[in-house]
């Protein structure tokens, strides 16, 4: 038995094999090629897998999603599958004598360049579809699995730290944990472990090897501890924590369908957080009642170039459907700082959480934001959508995201196209300068949501995503949650309403405390939705106290 | 041989998903080979890279072609195709 200890940041326990993340290397050399009908054998057996691969995903999307995404996978498919592509790749193999995959990166550059050339901005944006078909081909070249996890069975997923990009791409129903070398609490992994609902541990360091690849491990996400090929004893108190984990699910089931409302009847509002729209499924299953912090970056991060208005719409639309009249809020592009995209071509930043982030990008950038405001509005015909800006600190920009606003449903009069007039718009409290003139912005928009994480890195000048600053970095502290106050009076002075989206939502020690300074909605991981659910139910609204503010 | 003249009315042109469509359909009737004109430039309608590099937009005219064996059934197949699809 190996067991090692690290910090829990996702609850549960789970076993299974450990699987080490591969990277795609992007090491293709121009070292010659010794057999060049060997090359040709793999570039064919490659490019067999790649079309097997998108006509069953194509099956599947048809299954699942409907015929417009599953269209998308089979002209994949044909791309894959294209004589001159292939031919190119070909050509490249005799002329050069280079390697399979140098052909293949060839021939995949040649085609999105020639498509890059056009002067259609949609014919520009395939770019990236022959981009996608060629990194699929030469995933299968390498042996690297699409999803980073080539394995049969689901496993405990290894690795130093993942990037934003990186979680979005993992094939989620292979996962039954993480464990990390690096991260912290507030890292996209232990984010994203959270809202799938199984257990996380990070800060591993060292002590997580590579050799343990394919060896059994238990996990427990509460105490941070990983036990690989445990002995009995050991074994025996995993398993039964596992049993007490069955039996809490089930208690949970029976809160479906409840009511968020104290004993005493003040009503909260539990929304979800999502990433992406396939985390709805979560949602519904979880009984949420809303989509507090819906965020789009997926769609900037998951590609290589700007996502045009229709797929952003086509995302928003399928949120807001699913939701059936339930509000979606959705949060404009938070790129920036610890989420960095290579097309948006941002310079380096000695210290770029204070830098050009979020609406920062959005109001450097008129016609990025443009794009998405426009889809936004589209989206707001098939559902409730509110739209929130991230990173507020001053009133002038939120006057000016407003006459974005304006300009675009302007546009879209003009057009015909249909949209709500009545759509919310809301910021994000994540500074301590929004806290400070909260009562001239409530006075601008339709609602408030605390970020958390980011208002406790800038109010304690803590970065969140540091892993050694342990104890510093206190979501709790009396600063923050008098911030929180503040900014509560501030909306419930302007007849707005108020609430968290940040992981402090979820904190069942800080209920009493969100009760008493009279949050009105909280949004969380999916997966917390029930328990928060129950932990309510159980409260006196009226007795609670500001204790935890030390005023 | 076999064609008929076209003007496209869809606002995308012949983009990815058509193509894509049309590249399969024109594969299917064996030695006889379908091909897409437009302005001088022509291209087999089953290489779908090919096709999608016309650059091919509303409003624009092509001339579909039909050459071979089963040219009859091709181009009707073509003119269906294009009716309801671009």
């Amino acid at each position: 038995m190996i067991v090692i200890q690290g910090k829990g940041v996702s609850k549960g326990v789970a076993n299974g094999p450990i699987y080490f993340f591969q990277r795609p290397s992007a090491t293709i050399t121009d070292a010659p090629a010794a057999d060049l009908e060997v090359e040709k054998q793999r570039i064919a057996a490659a490019q067999e897998k790649s079309a097997a691969q998108l006509n069953a995903l194509a099956d599947k999307a048809r299954a699942e999603a409907g015929d417009e995404t599953a269209i998308l996978f089979e002209t994949h498919a044909m791309f894959v599958e294209d004589d001159d592509y292939v031919e190119c790749m070909m050509t490249a193999l005799e002329e050069r004598h280079c390697t399979a995959e140098k052909a293949v990166q060839l021939a995949g550059e040649e085609f999105s360049a020639m498509l890059a050339a056009m002067d259609d901005p949609y014919m520009q944006a395939r770019a990236a579809d022959i981009k996608d078909v060629t990194r699929r081909i030469l995933n299968n070249l390498t042996g690297i699995a699409e999803g980073g996890i080539d394995s049969e069975v689901p496993v405990i997923l290894a690795a130093d730290d993942l990037a934003p990009s990186e979680t979005l791409q993992l094939d989620k129903s292979k996962i039954l944990g993480f464990i990390t070398q690096g991260g912290s609490g507030n890292s996209h992994t232990a984010i994203l472990a959270r809202t799938m609902g199984i257990p996380a541990i990070c800060g591993l360091g060292e002590a997580l090897k590579a050799e343990y690849g394919g060896r059994q491990v238990y996990i427990d996400g509460e105490t941070g501890q990983v036990a690989i090929e445990p002995d009995e004893i050991t074994l025996a108190s995993f398993q039964s924590k596992q049993e007490e984990q069955q039996k809490m699910k089930e208690l949970m089931e029976t809160m479906k369908g409840q009511k968020d409302v104290t004993l005493d009847g003040r009503e909260m509002m539990v929304y979800c957080n999502i990433g992406s729209p396939e985390d709805i499924s979560a949602v519904l299953s979880n009984d949420g009642q809303g989509i507090g912090l819906f965020r789009s970056e997926f769609l900037y991060l998951a590609s290589s170039d700007y996502p045009t208005e229709e797929e952003q719409f086509q995302a928003y639309k399928n949120v807001a459907a699913a939701m059936g009249g339930k509000r979606v809020v959705i949060r404009t592009l938070d790129i920036g700082a610890d989420k960095q995209v290579d097309y948006f071509q941002m310079h380096k930043e000695e210290n770029p959480a204070l830098g050009v982030r979020a609406i920062r990008i959005c109001l450097n950038r008129p016609e990025v934001f443009r794009t998405q405001l426009r889809a936004l509005y589209r989206a707001s015909a098939y559902g409730k959508v509110a739209i929130m800006f991230p990173m507020i600190t001053s009133v002038w920009e939120v006057k000016e995201c407003k006459r974005a606003c304006q300009k675009v449903m302007a546009e879209l009069d003009k057009e015909g196209v249909p949209y709500r007039q009545d759509t919310e718009i809301g910021i994000m409290i994540e500074t301590p300068a929004s806290v400070l003139v909260a009562e001239e912005l409530a006075k601008e928009v339709d609602f408030f949501s605390v970020g958390t994480n980011d208002l406790t890195q800038y109010t304690l000048a803590c970065d969140r995503q540091a892993n050694d600053l342990g104890k510093f970095f206190d979501p709790h502290h009396p600063a923050v949650l008098r911030a929180l106050k503040m900014a509560t009076d501030a909306a419930h002075k302007a007849g707005i309403w108020i609430g968290i989206c940040g992981e402090l939502g979820a904190d069942l020690e800080l209920l009493e405390t969100f009760l008493a300074i009279g949050i009105d909605e909280l949004s969380v991981s999916p997966t917390s939705v029930l328990p928060l659910r129950a932990e309510i139910r159980k409260s006196i609204a009226k007795t609670c106290t500001l204790e935890k503010l030390e005023c | 041989m076999k064609n008929f003249e076209y003007t496209i009315t869809d606002p995308l042109g012949i983009h990815a998903r058509p193509a894509g469509l049309l590249a399969k359909t024109a594969k299917g009737f064996g030695d006889t080979t379908v091909t897409v004109t437009k302005g001088g430039n022509t291209v087999k309608a089953s290489q779908l890279m090919k096709l999608m590099g016309l650059g091919v937009k509303q409003g624009d005219q092509v001339t579909v072609a039909a050459e071979g064996p089963s040219e009859e059934e091709a181009i009707a197949a073509m003119e269906q195709f294009f009716k309801e699809n671009l």
